[in-house]
């Protein structure tokens, strides 16, 4: 399985760092693993962790976040608000039996395409050697389930209720 | 089946505490006016009921019925199903209905612990470890009882649900409130509100409807109620309490923070908010007050069971639902 296994990663970059950063790599023709999709964000802070659960349970087997560098954020210090939701979403993610390299924070500049390539190459390793996530199944095979997760009654950004 | 002509109401307990169908009777008097305008067909708390007469009602019978409980195995999703067939209007009536509730954290982990900690645990005497069975024959007959599922699901998992009504329970304020709405709109004197609506709770969070102070914004460390005297007036959170309060739904008044006590989460996601653990947890993060890698992990270290803290009454209807490992497979 492992051999065919090409993971989903949803990637979530800063506008000002870390697209960029990944904007330079493609100019600079660095070959690097094609299979993260990339999501700009104004700023890593924006980053609900509701977005990463959405991504794993609708089915991305890994979820890259990254921003700036500490000190440098466009704005001011919200990279630090990253930084320490990161720590508890790690946890609260390790409760709930997925494993930690599944998701990975890299700060990356916009002068940093190498590293972004490099940190890509190595997470797509590392997650296809876990395997497939495979969240959505899981939870349909139990029986009587029958809203899947994407039937949640709002959507997650500005939903009616 | 006798009929006087009245409206048909019904309530049901599932995976559930019984608190629920406390929380109506404590809507003291207001209960006569239930008993005035409506006709209880069906509530095995309150009355001799039987399984087999509500599935003989005609379709569409019951006007009004409060559900309660999640969907722990075949008996309560059936009994969804049936009631949600024979209902006009079906309501998640409480966390566990809307939410999975307490009894949803038992999502966290594989159906078979939960029997063995029933059966096999140092309180309980069973020498032989005897085990449930689902099916049993007996010289009468096959005897059987309800299977448990792998995860516990909340009601709209199973059966699609008319309106939610928060609360671990409900306030009765609010259930009075509701079910003075549903006389009226019977009467043609008032209009529901639009089907899957949030009812008989705020449109604004717990934190919105708090009385105590907050100036700080910022928390250098966590503490438990178990070791600590919080101020009265105080925003808890600011004393290091972990407090629900900025992502849970209002309507309750905040009164566990008014009787100093931390919110625990039981009126379910703020509006707008799909994964209230999600938003607890960004919340709590960004006013911690460190940049240090090191420093954030050793205040991290305080919030000792992350999901039992943002998910208490909610994880069946998370994001994720349950874990890896309650999901088996």
């Amino acid at each position: 399985m492992t051999d065919t296994f090409e993971p989903v990663i949803v990637g979530f970059t800063c506008n000002w760092c870390s697209y960029r950063a990944a904007d330079l790599a493609g100019m600079s023709r660095l070959k690097y693993a094609p299979n993260v999709r990339l999501i700009r964000l104004m700023c890593s802070g924006r980053l609900d962790p509701q977005f990463v659960f959405k991504a794993l349970a609708e089915g991305a087997d890994g979820v890259l976040i990254s921003g700036c560098h500490p000190g440098d954020c466009h704005y001011i210090e919200q990279n630090y608000k990253t930084m320490r939701r990161f720590v508890l979403l790690k946890r609260t993610l390790a409760a709930l039996g997925i494993e930690p390299t599944r998701v990975k924070l890299v700060w990356a500049s916009a002068a940093e395409g190498n590293i972004l390539a490099e940190e890509i190459d190595k997470m797509v390793a590392e997650v296809k050697a876990l395997g497939p996530l495979n969240w959505k199944r899981r939870m349909m095979q139990d029986a009587g389930h029958v809203a899947a997760v994407s039937g949640q009654r709002s959507a997650i950004a500005g939903g009616a209720q | 089946m006798s009929t006087n002509g009245k409206p048909k109401f019904a309530m049901y307990w599932a995976a559930a505490c019984g608190g629920c169908e406390i929380a109506v009777l404590n809507i003291h008097e207001v209960i006569l006016d239930v008993d005035a305008n409506f006709e209880v067909v069906f509530w095995p708390v309150a009355m001799d009921a039987k399984y087999k007469d509500l599935e003989a009602m005609p379709d569409k019978s019951i006007t009004l019925t409060l559900f309660n409980g999640g969907i722990r195995n075949d008996e309560n999703a059936h009994i969804a199903q049936v009631l949600r067939h024979k209902s006009q209007i079906l309501v998640a009536f409480g966390a566990c209905a809307t939410q999975g509730g307490i009894p949803g954290l038992a999502n966290l982990g594989p159906v078979h612990e939960i029997v063995d900690t029933a059966y096999t645990t140092i309180s309980t005497d069973n020498p032989t470890d005897l085990r449930p069975q689902t099916r049993y024959r007996v010289p009468e007959g096959e005897l059987t009882i309800p299977t448990l599922y792998p995860t516990l699901k909340a009601l709209d998992q199973v059966v699609p649900v008319d309106y939610y009504m928060p609360g671990c329970p409900p306030e009765a304020e609010q259930i009075a409130a509701v079910v003075g709405l549903v006389i009226q709109a019977l009467k043609g004197e008032a209009q529901l509100p639009p089907a899957g609506a949030v009812i008989g709770a705020s449109h604004s969070t717990v934190c919105d409807e708090c009385k105590r102070t907050r100036d700080q914004k910022t928390i250098t460390h966590f503490t438990r109620m178990a070791t600590f005297q919080p101020h009265t007036d105080q925003c808890l959170l600011e004393q290091g309490i972990l407090c629900a309060g900025m992502a849970t739904r209002g309507g309750c008044e905040a009164r566990c923070p008014s009787a100093n006590m931390p919110c625990v989460g039981c009126y379910g996601p703020a509006p707008d908010v799909v994964d209230q653990g999600a938003r607890m947890l960004s919340a709590i993060a960004s006013v911690v007050d460190s940049k240090d890698p090191v420093q954030v992990e050793k205040i991290m270290d305080e919030i000792v069971d992350p999901v039992g803290t943002f998910y208490r009454f909610g994880l069946p209807r998370s994001l994720l639902h349950a874990s890896k490992a309650a999901q088996g497979q």
